[in-house]
């Protein structure tokens, strides 16, 4: 098989205006992915399917990834007046770095049996523009799965045919599978022996803690 | 010939019907709980708490490192530890849990708090009789119901029994051996201060 | 003590309530009005919920399917029932921690899923479990396919009508299989038994004697299985050009194991990925020609037959050795950070875990990718125009596990 630069190179030749960035992967998996831009998802993928070298055939496996907002602290060099010298002085700069929501997909070609290429979709925040292009209508096993990802991470696929919640019921409210997502405290409704087991046993250990 | 399959299929069941009074290949169940299969030995059911000697306040291996707390996958086990040390099996101060329970009913008999146990201190038990008729408390075995004694141990997994007795032995022997050539190496050079490898 | 606790019990379940005669009666079914072209109403549809509550739907699984009359025009799955979010919980338990529930999503073959996520973490961490270990998984691979195919094809006659007796039969020589799980692992179903970089423990002694009685003695059973069903008219009848699923559209829908070799594709990840050591192994791929419901029975008949082989030549040349890789650590398990997806061929499937590691004892992101849940995927096509009693079978012969579907 290509490698994924090649495959970087011949996308942004056919497919004018496309942004594909290459992201590295350093562990022993060796298992780099491509970045691809969300307005041209669409026909990279189509691309990627059709292409005869490459006839990505097979969409194998979906995955939603929740990248929390960030704090990177950052050493800079600033300029200031020291003693009426204007002088270099190391400073801590605090950015926010935007979190995103990440979507991977798994691709093989079960024609030329290679593989995996890893296509990877990011939106552009996590709240509001959680909008990505639904690859369903290229590949139908992305059906379920985005569906999934819809119901857990909340990231809504613009082209699905049917984006409901799968997992969840439909009155549920807030997306689990988020990194700050807070479980409430009385999601189940028949009190358990567990919970009550449990809670003796938290006594036990406040009141052991205490003596 | 239609009903051809029909009668094959009757003729097959028919012989599985009559050789399950003679074959043994064909009959696996047995009439529990009066007739019992006897156990493997590497079945695991609930964990126990091992110890060592007559009296198990005084030989529970558990120093109550709460390793395996932290790895249950389910968080079933709660341990407290106590503030008195007490000599483990090598002679060595250790603590010893004040409180060590687990919730049965939420044990998955998963065994990683026996992998994780750096100090052969918990296994797992055979035992699987254990329905109460109580919903809340009973499963909520605390330190005095886990505790099993080490020849209990080597009754229902003799082979590993063994081989974790030969390891600690062999550990211990190796311990002791050190502390007297530490000792030795003292005595040959009472002027130097004993080097810190050596304790 | 038990006055106290049992108090929160009462007043959550409220006493039953009988209607008074003569009140209307709650249906659980609708009727919608069938319109035709000209806008008059032409019929009904009735529209009905099969499951989760239902025998045939192998779990809590649920269909709304719309029917004109016994014909399917809609038909819509609805998942959920069992959902306990594991791949949450696996996000926040350690890397080990996460093996026994992979035991639970596909109880019927723990083995083959502690194989995938033990794959998976060792492409992760670059470990390389030892030969022994590898033919310990694949003997226990080999098993569970068996114990799956055999337990399939009989909930597969019981949903044709077949009360019991194969069922009974496959549950017998599964029996004897989950024995020898018993004595290597200490559990039946819930094996928990690699890890990564090899597995937990060595083989009992006995074991390979046992398990090469029994499977010497599983063609004999297989060879009488097959003449109780395959050339049987009932099962003809109710199989042949049912559920026909062309390949095209298998492979756009990700169908994955025996369906698809049922469609004609020759795509085996034993084959194709040669993970394991299985390209040691001599044995041939099972392909059907119709897709339909009866060539995916035969596929699976034939897949046995080819994991006998396979079992036979393991049990025959296991070495002697270490089950662990030394490098492997069972405390204080940390990956490099990356990211990695590994697959295997399940029973059901391609059963996939896709991992990130932040470098800390946790996985960032851990996903697996359920064969029985992307299976599901053309479930509707092919029902679409069918009879509900062929719905059961349909369903029946895709083969999910609700704890793998939902999870």
């Amino acid at each position: 098989m290509e490698t994924l630069e090649q495959i970087k190179g011949r996308i942004t030749a056919i497919i004018p205006g496309a942004r594909v960035d290459l992201i590295p992967n350093e562990c022993p998996s060796n298992q780099p992915s491509l970045l691809i831009d969300q307005e041209h998802g669409v026909r990279i993928a189509e691309f990627l399917r059709d292409d005869p070298q490459l006839r990505l055939d097979y969409l194998s496996n979906v995955t939603g990834v929740d990248w929390p907002d960030t704090i990177v602290k950052e050493k800079v060099k600033v300029m200031k007046l020291v003693e009426g010298v204007e002088t270099e002085v190391h400073g801590v700069v605090e950015r926010k770095k935007q979190g995103y929501l990440e979507v991977v997909y798994h691709i093989y070609s079960i024609a030329h049996k290679h593989g995996p290429v890893i296509v990877r979709l990011r939106t552009n925040d996590r709240n509001v523009a959680v909008h990505l292009p639904s690859l369903t209508p290229i590949w139908r096993s992305a059906e379920f799965q985005e569906r999934e990802i819809y119901d857990l991470y909340g990231v809504i696929f613009d082209g699905h045919p049917d984006l409901r919640r799968i997992l969840m019921w439909d009155g549920f409210e807030g997306h689990p599978m988020r990194k700050d997502y807070v479980e409430p405290d009385d999601y189940e409704y028949e009190p358990t022996p567990h919970d009550e087991v449990l809670e003796r046993a938290r006594s036990h250990q406040a009141r052991n803690a205490v003596l | 010939m239609l009903g051809a399959g029909i009668i094959k299929g009757m003729a097959e069941t028919a012989r599985n019907f009559i050789g399950s009074y003679t074959e043994a290949n064909l009959l696996v169940t047995v009439e529990y709980p009066e007739q019992r299969l006897p156990l493997k030995e590497s079945m695991r059911n609930f964990p126990f708490l091992v110890f060592d000697g007559e009296d198990w306040q005084k030989g529970l291996r558990c120093v109550a490192c709460q390793i395996c707390e932290k790895e249950c996958p389910p968080q079933c086990i709660f341990i407290t530890k106590d503030a008195a040390k007490k000599p483990d099996y090598m002679g060595k101060l250790q603590f010893q849990p004040k409180v060590f329970d687990i919730d049965t009913s939420v044990c998955m008999s998963c065994q990683i708090c026996v992998e994780v146990c750096p100090f052969e201190a918990i296994k797992m038990d055979t035992e699987f009789e254990l329905s109460t008729d109580n919903r809340f408390g009973d499963l909520l075995l605390n330190k005095e119901q886990l505790a099993r004694s080490n020849e209990h141990y080597h009754k229902i997994h003799p082979t590993e029994a063994t081989e974790v007795d030969e390891r600690l032995a062999g550990e211990k022997a190796k311990a002791e051996a050190k502390a007297k050539a530490a000792v030795a190496a003292a005595a040959a050079k009472p002027v130097l201060p004993p080097k810190p490898t050596a304790q | 003590m038990s006055d106290a606790v049992v108090t929160p019990l009462e007043g959550v379940f409220a006493p039953l309530q009988f209607p008074e005669p003569g009140a209307p009666r709650q249906l659980n079914y609708s009727v919608a009005p069938k319109m035709s072209a000209d806008g008059s109403v032409a019929g009904d549809f009735l529209e009905v919920a099969m499951g989760p509550q239902h025998p045939s739907t192998h779990g809590v699984f649920r269909m709304d399917v719309v029917l004109d009359g016994e014909r399917v025009v809609k038909l819509k799955p609805v998942f959920g029932y069992l959902h306990r979010n594991h791949e949450k919980i696996a996000e926040n338990a350690s890397y080990l921690g996460s093996m026994p529930y992979t035991d639970r999503l596909d109880y019927f073959c723990s083995m083959t899923n502690n194989w995938a996520y033990a794959l998976s973490v060792e492409k992760l961490a670059g470990l390389q479990p030892p030969e022994r270990a590898e033919y310990i998984r694949i003997i226990t691979a080999e098993l569970t396919r068996l114990v799956n195919h055999v337990c399939l094809v009989g909930f597969l006659l019981q949903d044709m009508g077949a009360l019991g007796t194969p069922l009974m039969y496959a549950f017998r020589e599964r029996e004897k299989i989950l024995d020898l799980f018993e004595a290597l692992s200490g559990s039946r179903m819930m094996c928990n038994y690699m890890r990564f970089g090899g597995c937990r423990v060595d083989l009992p002694a006995g074991w390979l004697e046992n398990a090469k009685q029994v499977v010497e003695n599983f063609p004999r059973f297989l060879d009488d299985f097959e003449n109780l069903l395959s050339a049987n008219e009932i099962l003809i009848a109710r199989t042949q050009g049912v559920g026909a699923l062309s390949a095209a559209l298998a492979i756009n829908a990700g169908v994955t194991g025996p369906l698809l070799r049922a469609c004609g594709v020759n795509y085996d990840l034993r084959k194709v990925d040669k993970y394991g050591i299985y390209e040691r192994f001599d044995f041939r791929v099972p392909l059907g020609d119709h897709g339909d419901v009866y060539d995916r029975y035969m596929v699976r008949v034939l897949e046995m037959r080819e994991s006998l082989k396979i079992l036979r030549h393991a049990l025959r040349d296991i070495p002697s050795g270490p089950i662990m890789d030394p490098k492997a650590k069972i405390r204080g398990f940390r990956p490099k950070i990356g990211e990695v997806y590994g697959r295997i061929e399940g029973p059901k499937g391609e059963l996939g875990f896709y991992l990130i590691s932040d470098g800390g004892p946790n996985p960032y992101r851990y996903r697996v990718r359920p064969p029985s849940l992307i299976n599901l995927t053309i479930l509707e096509d092919m029902c679409l125009g069918r009879n509900v009693s062929d719905v059961v079978v349909i369903l029946g012969s895709i083969d999910i596990v609700l704890g793998e579907v939902d999870r």
